[in-house]
């Protein structure tokens, strides 16, 4: 296992530097960015003051030097913990996204928990009842979730609920607490307010596991062992969910680490329509304004959070399944 | 001997696999997707949009799709119908033309129906010029009405643009840009696939760990970054196929492997050993066995990615990222619906959300009916 461990720690580390250099290329990209359309600006008023800021930036991002020399600035001041300043804001990166960030993988994790709760049992009752109505009516109705993505849905319902109930469902406080410290009034009125972006987010993302729980699960119980178990006159419950279940699982650990990127993207949407306080709408604005450090910080953290959750996600499954190690 | 008594055994036991013998390999999967009805009707009603709105959007939109009506500025939907206040049954449907008030308190038209009047609905009527393919000029729409009445089905948009029509020429935009998009990645994907699962070694690692990198990206900001590079002054051309090659960058990765797991599993069949000791090369052994062999699996593959590439779309176009006017998709359609308050004036506007949903729904089920076909002899 520690060998494992280790393996996996060795390749996370030229993962993450490729990815650090795919998001400083991505941010660099447009022709563009707010750093040069700001010099423009301070160079039209033309003043000595603006003319030193001007220069100390030049200096202190190294807009003079070559691409590369640029992004190693970036990196290690990133490693250090300083991720540039947001030229929109004019405010710290750091102090901008470190709420965000919080609230956007609390978000995820409580998407993921609440798919597992949902589509685990759905598959397994789906499997075991076979082609039975509510078998038919729950293939069907997983399939409509899976075609729906959360962002659409995040907006019929929001307009449904505008004009049916006068309810606006947007934002993740109530008013009175959106710019309230951290209390625990504020986290029982975010708890109130979660439900509905985790079902949104998590509705496709549910789907598809049902269908795949419910395949894992036909796949064991049409197994010898199980059969075995059953003549050994086994009741029918052990039979489900020690012999079946246990196996049936076990896929969905490596695919809970493959379905965070989904999340995220789906996140990222859904936050933009309902205007959650989460990272969404936030990266969106900055890609928008080109507002190079926010844009990039945050692409940089969330991929850093996907391969974490990756990393976890392998361990977990080495960890229940013992060929994953020997490999 | 002993061998032939044990194929008697066999085929005595299992008298469907007789019937096998004889037929094609294409001719038993068509046999078994016969079955799935589910599949067929997704492919149906592809098949109806693809007609109606790749080829013909022009012909089956009452009218041309940037048609400005401003005098039915934000009007609802009209539903056609055959019988009339009297109780009177027409064969021919009608829709209620409008009667609009001025609301002075939002200052906003109120439309209400005029119930006193119907407007007939004709078939293969003269209409809004257009040309045809953009070659071919015609002004024959398949149904409209006579008369300064018109028909909006949908109703229509902020601007007086009929939203049936719209999403009939947007719908060109959105279908195609997933098989524009999923063709690109099958090019990469299952040539790397196909190489990486043949030749392994060195060439299988550097791969293998370059489709993992890509899939452990977050595909939507992804698409949101690259999307956002794209140059602001560049022609609707160039956006389309901005946005599909950006869409088929992350496509690609997954079905790469897909087809690598694919192809791992083939190289170790005996008939691929016999054309090796035959002393068939390599190139001959790949596309001469290996890729015939992974046809239908890269054809599953591919029906069921079309699916993520056309809510890429919709979802960037939805942003402002990806599409933009004039050129229309349904995600461009439903930027307008982007504002709230203009939504819960005109519901309407969110129609397109159904054609995206109905269209990826129907993918989905006849991927589904392709993966259990592709695989005929399999007992379910």
């Amino acid at each position: 296992m520690r060998e494992f461990m280790i393996k996996r720690i060795c390749y996370l580390i030229p993962t993450l530097i490729a990815i650090s250099i795919v998001s400083f290329i991505i941010i660099n990209l447009p022709p563009g960015d707010y750093l040069t359309a700001r010099i423009a600006e301070l160079e039209m008023q033309g003043d000595s003051t603006s003319k030193e800021y001007l220069e100390q930036l030049t200096s202190y991002y190294g807009l003079d030097k070559p691409m590369y020399e640029q992004y190693i600035r970036w990196i290690t001041r990133f490693v250090q913990g300083n991720f540039g300043t947001s030229f929109e804001y004019n405010k710290p990166v750091k102090e901008l996204i470190a709420e965000r960030l919080t609230l956007t993988m609390l978000l995820s994790i409580c998407t993921i928990l609440f798919t597992w709760l949902v589509a685990i049992p759905i598959g397994i009752y789906s499997a075991v009842h076979r082609r039975s109505v509510i078998d038919r009516m729950l293939t069907f109705v997983s399939f409509t979730g899976m075609a729906t993505p959360g962002f659409l849905m995040a907006l019929v319902i929001m307009v449904a609920a505008l004009s049916l109930f006068d309810v606006n469902l947007m934002g993740l406080f109530s008013r009175e607490y959106a710019d309230a410290p951290w209390s625990f009034g504020k986290v029982v009125d975010l708890l109130k307010h979660m439900w509905l972006p985790v079902f949104l987010i998590g509705l496709s993302g549910t789907a598809g596991l049902i269908r795949i729980m419910r395949a894992n699960m036909l796949d064991i119980l049409g197994q010898q062992y199980v059969l075995t178990a059953r003549s050994k006159g086994l009741k029918e419950k052990v039979v489900i969910y020690k012999h079946a279940l246990r196996i049936a699982i076990n896929p969905l650990i490596s695919i809970a680490g493959m379905s965070l990127p989904q999340i995220i993207g789906g996140e990222m949407l859904t936050s933009i329509v309902l205007n959650l306080p989460t990272t969404g709408p936030l990266f969106y604005r900055a890609l928008q304004m080109q507002d190079m450090y926010l844009a990039g910080s945050f692409l940089m953290f969330l991929v850093v959070f996907l391969v974490m959750g990756n990393f976890v996600a392998d361990l977990a499954l080495a960890w229940t399944d013992p060929r994953i190690r020997y490999e | 001997m002993s061998t032939q008594i044990r194929d008697k055994a066999e085929s005595s036991q299992n008298t469907t696999a007789k019937k096998d013998y004889g037929k094609s390999y294409w001719q038993l999967v068509w046999r078994k997707f016969r079955k799935d009805k589910a599949a067929i009707i997704g492919g149906v009603v592809l098949l109806v949009f693809y007609i109606t709105m790749v080829f013909f959007a022009e012909g089956f939109a009452p009218y041309q799709m940037e048609h400005k009506h401003i005098n039915y500025v934000n009007a609802p939907p009209q539903l056609p119908h055959f019988v009339d206040a009297d109780g009177n049954f027409h064969l021919r449907p009608f829709v209620y033309p409008y009667k609009q008030e001025m609301d002075f308190a939002t200052f906003s038209k109120k439309y209400t129906r005029d119930t006193s009047r119907t407007v007939p609905i004709y078939f293969f009527v003269k209409g809004d010029p257009y040309k045809l393919w953009g070659i071919f000029p015609s002004d024959l729409h398949l149904f409209g009405t006579e008369g300064d009445d018109p028909v909006f089905l949908f109703g229509t948009d902020r601007q007086g643009r009929d939203l049936l029509s719209r999403i009939l020429g947007g719908g060109r935009i959105s279908l195609t840009i997933g098989l524009v998009g999923v063709g690109l990645s099958l090019f990469f994907g299952s040539t790397l696939g196909i190489v990486s699962g043949y030749y392994g070694g060195t060439m299988d690692n550097i791969i293998q760990r370059i489709t993992e990198f890509l899939m452990s990206f977050p595909a939507i900001p992804m698409w949101m970054g690259l999307a956002a590079a794209l140059p602001p002054n560049w022609s609707s051309i160039k956006i389309y196929f901005g946005i599909t090659i950006i869409l088929s960058i992350i496509g690609w990765g997954g079905l790469a492997r897909q087809i690598r797991g694919k192809v791992l599993a083939l190289r170790e069949e005996e008939y691929i050993l016999a054309a090796r000791s035959m002393g068939a090369k390599n190139w001959e052994i790949i596309f001469g066995h290996l890729f015939p062999n992974c046809v239908s699996h890269i054809i599953v593959v591919a029906t069921l990615s079309i699916p993520g590439m056309i809510l890429g779309e919709t979802s960037l176009s939805f942003l402002g990222l990806g599409i933009k006017p004039p050129m229309t998709s349904w995600g461009v359609l439903l930027q307008e619906g982007q504002n709230v308050r203009t939504v819960v004036q005109a519901p309407w506007l969110l129609i397109p959300v159904l054609f995206v949903v109905v269209t990826v729904l129907c993918f989905n089920f006849l991927g589904d009916g392709l993966r259990d076909a592709a695989d005929p002899h399999a007992q379910m």
